[in-house]
């Protein structure tokens, strides 16, 4: 059509295009992700609820103090740790999905590659971090960690809802390295190359910040709060 | 009448063009078997169908279900012999069991809020006309589509099974309010059938979530050129505002009920504190709160109310702007009231809870919010009424079932203005009037917007008519009797007699119903087997009914009639149409109706 563009902006409502200029997928992956936080928001409003009716509650700073290999009194240590890990994935997602804009095959899966790296090595130390609190009692059903003001624990929830929202977390994160690890197996064989785009990136790339940043909620609401 | 002689009653200037049957056109033809076609198709049309028809055969358990139940209620000295043989166990002596009286109540509940008005209602028509009406070949993504229903039968298989399990389904009433349904030494129900209630619901809001991302995706995405938002029919916002609704509803859900399962099976205290089991002994959970739980199901179950009502809402103005002959009053404020009432929806989940101990103070919130639902809800009501106004009404089964839809809707709606408010509800709460109030407002008003779009569609589905006389026989004894069932139960309520009791005969007070009790589950029963009757010509029109032979019987304006009397899977043969115009011009410029593809005339006024 020689119409002047002036008029075609104003018809992106009026159907025969997309009104956001996206594919389906994208659209779709944007409404989950509204969804998955709305399941997130749940867990954490609902972690609010009992834990502000409650008498008392532990001192994060004491419950997670403890870093491998270096022994315990470092608290919240360790947890930036695996926090630093997963918003540098997050860094090389960006770099994955830019890579995939500009078609350079060899670096979406170099940066895909680490993107896979990082979520494992969070992933490694999440199964650290449960390892050490299951041996130090907490597990769900169990709290061995007294209140934040020296008093016994009458309930068993801080633990509950850490392993709960945190491992609901975690099975995030795993099937995003999973959701990754097709992208990158798609991407050595061409897959994406064939099809002239690598817009299958993007929507993993969504998918993978919204995970990073359930975590940043995650992580305010047990271990700063 | 017939359709025809209805039809050919109308003057129709419109054009009904005879187009030969032929579903093959050069993208789409490919060989097909029998299991890509019927069993795992990807055809949205397809998938539309065997939404509706396990939806169909849920309604039949689920109907059943109460029929058995109130049978109970009605005769509760009288012994069923019929009845040890159907049920075993649960019936000894022909006499149902208590337990298997709130198993059945528990079943019919979810069976029928999720299986049949969830499922049964959006998944066929979101399906079956979303792509036709706004001018797509199939759904966003048509794998997901299918997948949504196998979710669906997968749900629906896990929920059958727990009917089988020794210790029976799940018998703590459709909320499944901890701590009875957390802990399996509370009550037989609360065992294994508990847990599959809460696989097959998790299955369930997988299958939801996948259709109702697909729903979104493809409205906003694939309307053909020209198909602008507000030229939409109103079935589609409708559909549409139902799938985001459900979109964010259904995770808290499921938030909610993997918590429950962690309760159930790890020994967490999220619902639970200071409880005593009878045999038990005192329980070593605590600091957990049930209210919890009910915040947490209350913020998807009162948006569910309305999954199952805006799309009814949608086909019923699509029906009756259609069978009236006049455009549907004020289509900018329907879409407004849809999105009023989508948007309440999420802001009013505590008004289930007002005895539950909440803060008054915090209830008197909830009760604002809940009356302004009646706002756009009168809207709505007044927009119908005026539709019909000095319309020239057609009165074909679907439209009948369309008018029967806004009765119920009024007369629901009214009880809700009663229940609403905290004062009222105090009293009212888990009384006959709350079960009369839902079962008229949701579940009938529900079920007559599905009869009024699967009577419309029914030919654009099968490309065959049902028989008019049964039609109309169904929708009388339906409308009269759902009316003759539920208005005494008002009464009951409001004597206070309590809803979900297995025996009301102990009860001095409540004696005097017993004669009441017994005409309801009668007239019940009659209406059930209407219902039956429905499916036997459902059944046998699809294969046997009269053959439809105009592409648009109707005489309707929206593209789904612009297919081929069976269009194949793509819809269109060739391009597919572009739209001109909203899609409720009937009876202008002396045109019986202007079909969506019709240009705007020149010397014509755009709506």
């Amino acid at each position: 059509m020689s119409t002047t563009t002036v008029a075609t902006d104003q018809k992106w409502w009026s159907g025969g295009r997309s009104p956001f200029n996206v594919e389906y997928g994208k659209l779709m992956m944007w409404y989950f992700l509204m969804s998955d936080a709305f399941t997130f928001g749940a867990f954490l409003i609902s972690y609010g609820t009992i834990r502000f009716s409650s008498n008392g509650w532990p001192d994060a700073n004491h419950v997670f103090q403890s870093f491998p290999f270096l022994g315990s009194g470092l608290p919240l240590l360790f947890v930036s740790l695996m926090t630093f890990i997963l918003i540098v994935s997050s860094v090389t997602m960006v770099l994955a999905v830019k890579a995939g804009h500009e078609r350079r095959k060899a670096d979406v899966v170099k940066y895909l590659f680490w993107t896979i790296i990082g979520g494992i090595a969070f992933l490694s130390c999440q199964a650290w971090e449960w390892t050490h609190l299951h041996h130090e009692g907490a597990w769900w059903g169990s709290n061995p960690f007294p209140n934040a003001d020296g008093s016994l624990s009458t309930t068993t929830n801080f633990s509950n809802f850490f392993f709960t929202i945190t491992g609901f977390h975690g099975f995030h994160v795993f099937s995003g390295v999973i959701i990754n690890i097709i992208m990158l197996i798609m991407t050595l064989t061409g897959v994406f190359e064939k099809r002239g785009h690598y817009l299958m990136i993007e929507k993993a790339g969504l998918y993978w910040h919204f995970v990073d940043l359930v975590w940043v909620f995650v992580f305010t609401c047990f271990y700063l709060v | 009448m017939s359709n025809e002689e209805m039809l050919q009653a109308q003057t129709s200037t419109g054009q009904v063009v005879e187009v030969p049957h032929h579903d093959h056109h050069g993208e789409h033809h490919h060989h097909e078997t029998f299991i890509t076609k019927y069993v795992f198709s990807q055809d949205h049309k397809m998938i539309a169908k065997q939404f509706l028809v396990t939806g169909m055969i849920w309604a039949i358990l689920g109907g059943l279900m109460s029929v058995l139940f109130r049978l109970q209620l009605a005769y509760p000295d009288a012994t069923f012999p019929w009845l040890e043989t159907l049920l075993g166990k649960w019936a000894k002596g022909g006499h149902l069991s208590a337990e298997a009286y709130y198993a059945l109540v528990t079943t019919h509940g979810t069976v029928l809020v999720f299986f049949v008005l969830t499922a049964g209602l959006s998944g066929t028509f979101a399906n079956f006309l979303i792509p036709l009406q706004i001018g797509a070949r199939d759904m966003a993504s048509p794998f997901l589509n299918m997948l949504s229903y196998w979710f669906f039968f997968t749900a629906g298989v896990v929920m059958l099974s727990s009917l089988f399990v020794e210790t029976g389904p799940f018998s703590g009433g459709w909320t499944a309010y901890p701590p009875l349904s957390a802990l399996g030494s509370a009550s037989p129900g609360s065992k294994t059938g508990m847990d599959l209630w809460l696989i097959s619901m998790a299955l369930f809001v997988v299958s939801s979530l996948l259709g109702g991302l697909n729903y979104i995706a493809t409205i906003l995405n694939m309307r053909t050129k020209g198909m602008s938002m507000t030229r939409l029919p109103l079935t589609i916002w409708a559909l549409f505002f139902t799938a985001i609704l459900g979109v964010l509803s259904f995770p808290v859900l499921l938030s909610g009920f993997i918590l429950l399962i962690f309760d159930r099976n790890f020994g967490t205290s999220f619902y639970l504190s200071d409880i005593y089991v009878n045999g038990v002994g005192a329980l070593p959970n605590e600091g957990g709160s049930a209210i919890l739980y009910q915040h947490l199901f209350w913020f998807l179950g009162h948006p569910e109310v309305y999954i199952i009502i805006l799309p009814a809402m949608g086909i019923v103005s699509e029906v009756m702007s259609t069978n009236a002959r006049k455009p549907i009053f004020g289509y900018m404020a329907m879409i407004g009231s849809l999105f009023a009432i989508a948007v309440l929806a999420f802001l009013v989940w505590a008004h289930h809870m007002f005895v539950s101990g909440l803060n008054p103070f915090l209830g008197s919130f909830f009760v604002l919010l809940t009356l302004l639902i009646a706002v756009p809800s009168a809207i709505k009501v007044f927009n119908w009424l005026t539709t019909l106004w000095r319309g020239n009404i057609r009165f074909t089964p679907g439209m009948l079932f369309s008018i029967g839809f806004v009765s119920m809707f009024i007369s629901g709606g009214l009880t809700g203005i009663f229940l609403g408010n905290s004062a009222l509800d105090i009293y009212l709460h888990d009384t006959y009037f709350i079960v009369a109030h839902f079962h008229i407002v949701m579940g009938v008003a529900g079920m007559f917007g599905m009869y009024a779009g699967i009577y419309h569609w029914f030919p654009k589905m099968f490309g065959r008519y049902l028989n008019n006389t049964l039609a109309y026989l169904h929708f009388w004894i339906t409308f009269t009797g759902a009316y003759l069932i539920f208005w005494p139960m008002h009464y009951e309520g409001l004597a206070g007699m309590p809803r979900r009791y297995y025996d009301f005969s102990n009860w001095e007070s409540f004696k005097m119903f017993g004669g009441v009790n017994i005409f309801i589950s009668v007239v019940a029963m009659i209406v059930f087997a209407a219902q039956i009757m429905f499916l036997i010509n459902f059944f046998y029109s699809v294969f046997k009914g009269k053959k439809v032979t105009s592409q648009n019987p109707w005489g309707s304006n929206t593209l789904e009639w612009t297919t081929p009397i069976l269009p194949g899977h793509g819809n269109w043969v060739g391009e597919i149409p572009e739209v001109h115009r909203w899609a409720y011009d009937y009876g202008k410029d002396g045109k019986d109706f202007i079909s969506q593809t019709t240009p705007v005339g020149a010397e014509e006024s755009s709506h």
